[in-house]
């Protein structure tokens, strides 16, 4: 077992188990774009980020790819990582707007405007369909290939692989694939719908349960 | 062009398997043998080595030095590293473009020329820097490599190709 501190509270968890697990375990939630609990940690979308190490002395990590160690000192919920947080979101956002998951980060995390030139590309290397490909459908008929400004996912030659079994894995776990509410060619690079749903509900009852359960109007506001 | 299906005999030692080390080498000694990848044999070297395909492709579309496409009889690179930058490569760059009509990173027509730039050759003494056929020009000027392509032009024809002939 490993003692640390995590957000003042002295745990313990298990020896192995990255940061992301132990906050998850904890029911602290931390948002996360390139991780999968099926597969292994990639450590590419810096999403999951916790501040680590003494006040005044810290860094910040990813939690995903970091593991606990004896006497570590983590805060998952402060102002400096919610300030890398919107910013690493404001850059998806400029990268790949089409994207319902993205635009949902934009709706938790109030960003509500793009300071960069905007861009309409449909990927965003996250590699989750590389390793759902490789570790999951043990086809490896997909992979990252090419480097720097170039990277992009693809198959040998570019051509159709002969390993790929038309599982839709990499489709089913993208998390750019999911077009974003008003479909993939909408012009505007922020949706931010959500932060004005209000709930449709004129009564509300105590105790009764709403036929709508789970609604989303309810869920953004909190009362749930 | 000549069969390649299951042409692996230009492996001077048989390739280990899974890792990445070996494969590296072996894909130096086919690119020296066809002066670049070419599909069937990647494919054959991956069914040798029982290593996925993608993930020889991935090795060869990361490694600069690695070409997928035919490369030309004779390579200039020429450095674009910072000194070879701050003494005025690129000048030399587009002298070269012109009097072989093809842009840095293809191939003339007649497949005699590639044309490639790196980032630095580690010789920034003799900046700018030219490397045609494995032979380095420093110092160079617009002037100079004019000269010495059409050199190079004429020396070739004479010879009818020997690659490796050297001697300025
Ligand atoms: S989830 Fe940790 S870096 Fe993406
Ligand atoms: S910069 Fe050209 S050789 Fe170093």
């Amino acid at each position: 077992m490993i003692n640390m501190i995590l957000n003042g509270l002295e745990i313990s968890v298990e020896k192995g188990t990255t940061l992301l697990e132990t906050a998850n375990f904890y029911g602290i939630e931390i948002p996360t774009l390139c991780h999968d609990e099926g597969l292994s940690s990639y450590g590419a979308c810096r999403l999951c980020l916790v501040e680590v190490g003494p006040p005044g002395r810290s860094w910040l990590v990813s939690s995903c790819t970091y593991p606990a160690r004896e006497g570590l000192v983590v805060r998952t919920h402060t102002r400096r990582i919610a300030r890398a947080r919107r910013m690493l979101i404001e850059l998806y956002l400029a990268t790949c707007p089409s994207s319902k998951t993205i635009q949902d980060l934009a709706c938790q995390f109030q960003v509500t405007a793009v300071r960069f030139r905007q861009r309409h590309d449909d990927c965003i290397l996250c590699g989750l369909c590389v390793r759902m490909c490789d570790e999951q459908m043990q086809a490896k008929a997909i992979g990252l290939v090419d480097r720097g400004a170039d990277r992009r996912v693809a198959t040998p030659f570019d051509k159709k692989s002969e390993q790929c079994r038309l599982c839709g894995g990499c489709q089913y776990i993208c998390p750019a694939c999911q077009a974003r509410c008003q479909g993939p060619q909408e012009e505007n690079p922020i949706c931010n719908a959500c932060l004005n749903l209000a709930p449709p509900c004129l009564e509300e009852y105590e105790d009764a349960m709403c036929y709508m359960d789970p609604c989303v109007a309810c869920e953004l506001k909190g009362n749930n | 062009m000549q069969d390649l299906k299951g042409d692996l005999s230009v492996l001077d030692k048989p390739v280990a398997g899974n890792n990445g080390v070996s494969l590296i080498s072996a894909m130096h000694d086919i690119q020296e043998k066809y002066s670049y990848l070419p599909e069937e044999v990647l494919r054959e070297l991956a069914a040798e080595t029982d290593t996925p395909l993608i993930e020889i492709y991935r090795i060869a579309t990361f490694y600069k030095h690695f070409s997928l496409t035919p490369k030309g009889k004779h390579r200039i690179v020429s450095c674009t590293g910072t000194a070879c930058h701050v003494r005025g490569i690129e000048v030399v760059n587009t002298e070269v473009s012109r009097l072989l009509g093809v842009e840095p990173g293809s191939t003339t027509a007649d497949g005699k020329y590639s044309l490639e730039t790196v980032n630095c050759l580690g010789a920034c003494a003799l900046a700018p820097l030219v490397v045609i056929d494995g032979e380095y020009y420093g110092n160079m000027t617009a002037s100079r490599i004019r000269k010495i392509i059409r050199k190079h032009d004429k020396k070739t024809e004479k010879t009818a190709c020997s690659c490796s002939s050297s001697a300025k």
